[in-house]
């Protein structure tokens, strides 16, 4: 039996004294800002007139540490993407986490440097925040939300209406990483490899793209129902056809091979720091270099082109030469029998 | 605005393709049935080409009548079910173990039979069940699972034994004689296990030639250009085109495991009915671990989903665009039958890859 010191127990969620001191010893000597520190019920916040951008994400993960990333480092992320890919700065991060009782607190206290060291890459303040425990067996070990605020830039003219025959398709970095290294990190499956989660904030690469004066038409984080996704979605709002080369498309032969391992189709597998740009033809250069200035984007590349060809489909010109469809999935996509 | 530059491989297809005219090509392994969708391969085939998906998706064989028996035992409080992904959203006749489980029954999904022994060793409480399915290919696993769990002593895991073996639904087809076919692109993984001599009566017996192919893009064109090059020239042959995986004698460790804990019985498969010394049973000193007589349980009768025409696209005498189902009532979110929910069926690929409305 280990020590109930180590780990959550339903008291850390009684609103007492061992609740008071979860958060002043282990949050916020980690996160501390002076919008957070005064714990009141709400944080203020001074922002420009103009519009702002609101987003939420919910996180639940398996394992909660996985090669590249844990959970926290995953709740940041997802957050401050979805504002970024709006076109909007991230201002403020709301933190709301629910504990398992049991959940080891040297494994807390692992998650929360991360979400402290993702909100610092991304620039970015936890203001407020709130924890909760759980019985054992009903919280999954760790659940983690956030929400957040951000800015909306001026001059952004994001918008599926403008979206036009020509325009260029561009993937910011090899794809499918995040989804294969939490599979392979998995329990059970008995796979070693060396993949890597690419979770990462992409605001600044983001920033890169407006700084060049790329004219973006369309952004969106290709995690869950990965590339495939994102390209169903635009195929579906422009009603135009997205045509894709496989050859062009960023991914490792690790990647590639792990995937055909697992029968998987690396298109529908998730990313956490890539975004997919929809950009006129003539701005294309632009932005591959722009991209490329920044870490993050160092393997961008076109990967195919909007085109006006109908019914509206999207279809991959596959490495044989051959062509096929790229559906979004359906649900969860499991590793094959044989 | 993207020229493909296509494969040479590809090219020589379509000069083969001239000289035979038309041929029928059944690939028999589900995930060939994926692979060639997914590489584009099947959109470079010329038009006398046809490639024709066969019995080779485990779980679109699995009669219904065992889908129904995994259902009933998953449904037992005390009981959790260990099973394959695919397994999970088949369709019964009274829900999916996808049905059960939102229902609060305890479905684990694993990814190999070795798992589900840890879980049974580690629920001592529960009664934990594994749905033994697949082919040659799973087989191996499922054994060194009861092995384990027979060293062990472990009284609270059985297996539904729904395993298959692929010469016998071969057989039964080339018999039937009611599909033409030209020649066979015969299953990488399988063939793996059992090796070349197994398929020979193929050759022999009823002249089709056929080719052991692996699973990426220039494998399968090679491996159909050698049937094309076999079908021109009238000579069936054996040929292994995935010499670096598959071994003429197979791996006879794997199959000494699967003949050590199963003995050959008849099994009866969606559609095709029992089909003779087609399947595996657990043997007499591992009776213990069969489901079935655990829970004094019968497999019931095997049946079609009304207007689901699942059964004859695996045995090729469909396409999925044949069945009045595909695509309209049954997709990948809602299926009807067993090809569109399996990674592997024949229909889940038609939808995912081929089927034009977006």
């Amino acid at each position: 039996m280990s020590d109930p010191n180590d780990q959550i127990v339903l008291a850390h969620g009684g609103g007492g004294e061992l609740t008071q001191r979860l958060i002043a010893e282990r949050f916020l000597p980690r996160l501390g800002n002076p919008l957070l520190d005064p714990l009141g019920d709400s944080a203020l916040l001074e922002l420009p007139p103009g519009r702002l951008a609101f987003t939420t994400d919910s996180h639940v993960v398996q394992p909660i540490e996985f090669p590249g990333g844990d959970i926290g480092r995953l709740a940041v992320c997802g957050t401050v993407n979805d504002l970024a890919v709006m076109g909007a700065v991230p201002r403020a991060l709301s933190l709301a986490v629910i504990l398992e009782e049991g959940l080891p607190l040297s494994l807390l206290d692992r998650v929360i440097d991360s979400i402290a060291a993702a909100a610092s890459e991304a620039g970015v303040n936890i203001v407020t925040g709130d924890t909760k425990v759980v019985e054992h067996q009903r919280g999954d070990g760790l659940i983690i939300t956030t929400a957040g605020v951000g800015e909306l830039r001026g001059g952004v003219r994001l918008d599926l209406g403008r979206v036009a025959p020509g325009d260029a398709v561009i993937v910011t970095g090899r794809i499918a990483e995040h989804g294969l290294a939490v599979m392979c990190a998995r329990e059970g499956l008995g796979l070693q490899t060396q993949l890597r989660s690419d979770v990462a904030p992409v605001n600044g690469l983001i920033d890169r793209l407006y700084a060049a004066g790329v004219d973006l038409k369309f952004m969106r984080d290709p995690t869950r129902g990965g590339l495939a996704g994102v390209l169903a979605d635009l195929c579906q709002a422009t009603r135009m056809t997205v045509c894709v080369e496989e050859r062009a498309i960023p991914m490792t032969g690790i990647a590639r091979h792990t995937a055909e391992l697992l029968g998987l189709d690396p298109l529908l597998v998730a990313n956490e720091g890539k975004v997919v740009v929809v950009v006129p033809p003539e701005d294309a250069d632009r932005a591959l270099a722009a991209c490329r200035e920044h870490p993050l984007g160092k393997h961008a590349a076109v990967v195919g082109h909007v085109l006006e060809a109908q019914p509206p489909l999207v279809e991959l010109v596959t490495r044989s030469g051959g062509r096929r469809l790229v559906q979004r999935p359906y649900g969860e996509e499991l590793p094959r029998i044989c | 605005m993207i020229q493909p530059t296509r494969s040479p491989l590809a090219e020589r297809i379509c000069r083969l393709a001239e000289r035979v005219g038309e041929a029928r090509i059944m690939e028999v392994c589900g995930t060939h049935t994926v692979s060639l969708f997914r590489s584009g391969v099947k959109s470079l085939m010329p038009a006398g080409v046809r490639l024709i998906s066969g019995p080779g998706c485990p779980v679109c064989v699995t009669s219904q009548g065992y889908i129904d028996a995994a259902c009933e035992i998953a449904g037992r409080p005390d009981v959790t079910v260990c099973t394959y992904g695919d397994m999970v959203r088949v369709p019964g006749a009274t829900g999916s173990l996808e049905r059960r489980r939102a229902e609060g029954g305890r479905i684990v999904v694993v990814y190999s039979a070795r798992d589900a022994v840890r879980h049974a060793r580690e629920h001592p409480d529960r009664q934990v069940v594994f749905l033994a399915v697949g082919f040659e290919t799973t087989a191996p696993a499922s054994a060194a699972a009861v092995m384990e769990a027979h060293a062990q002593g472990l009284d609270n895991f059985t297996l539904l034994m729904g395993h298959k073996l692929v010469m016998p639904a071969l057989n039964a087809i080339l018999s039937a004689g009611d599909v033409p076919l030209d020649g066979f692109l015969l299953p990488g993984h399988v063939s793996v296990v059992i090796g070349m001599e197994p398929y020979r009566p193929i050759v022999e017996r009823f002249g089709k030639p056929c080719v052991v192919a692996g699973f990426e893009a220039e494998q399968l064109l090679a491996a159909i250009a050698h049937l094309l090059e076999q079908i021109a020239d009238g000579r069936p042959r054996l040929e292994n085109a995935y010499g670096v995986a598959v071994r003429p004698e197979g791996n006879p460790a794997a199959r000494a495991c699967i003949a050590e804990v199963f003995e050959p019985a008849d099994t009866v498969w969606r559609a095709m009915g029992t089909i003779p010394v087609s399947g595996l049973a657990l043997r007499p000193p591992y009776r213990r671990f069969d489901a079935l007589k655990r829970f004094g349980l019968a497999i019931g009768p095997d049946y079609d989903p009304p207007g689901c025409k699942c059964g004859e696209v695996i045995q090729g005498k469909a396409v999925p665009t044949d069945c009045g189902l595909f695509a309209s009532r049954c997709t990948p979110a809602t299926p009807i039958g067993p090809c569109m929910v399996s990674s592997e069926g024949t229909c889940a690929a038609w939808y995912k890859y081929g089927h034009t409305n977006a």
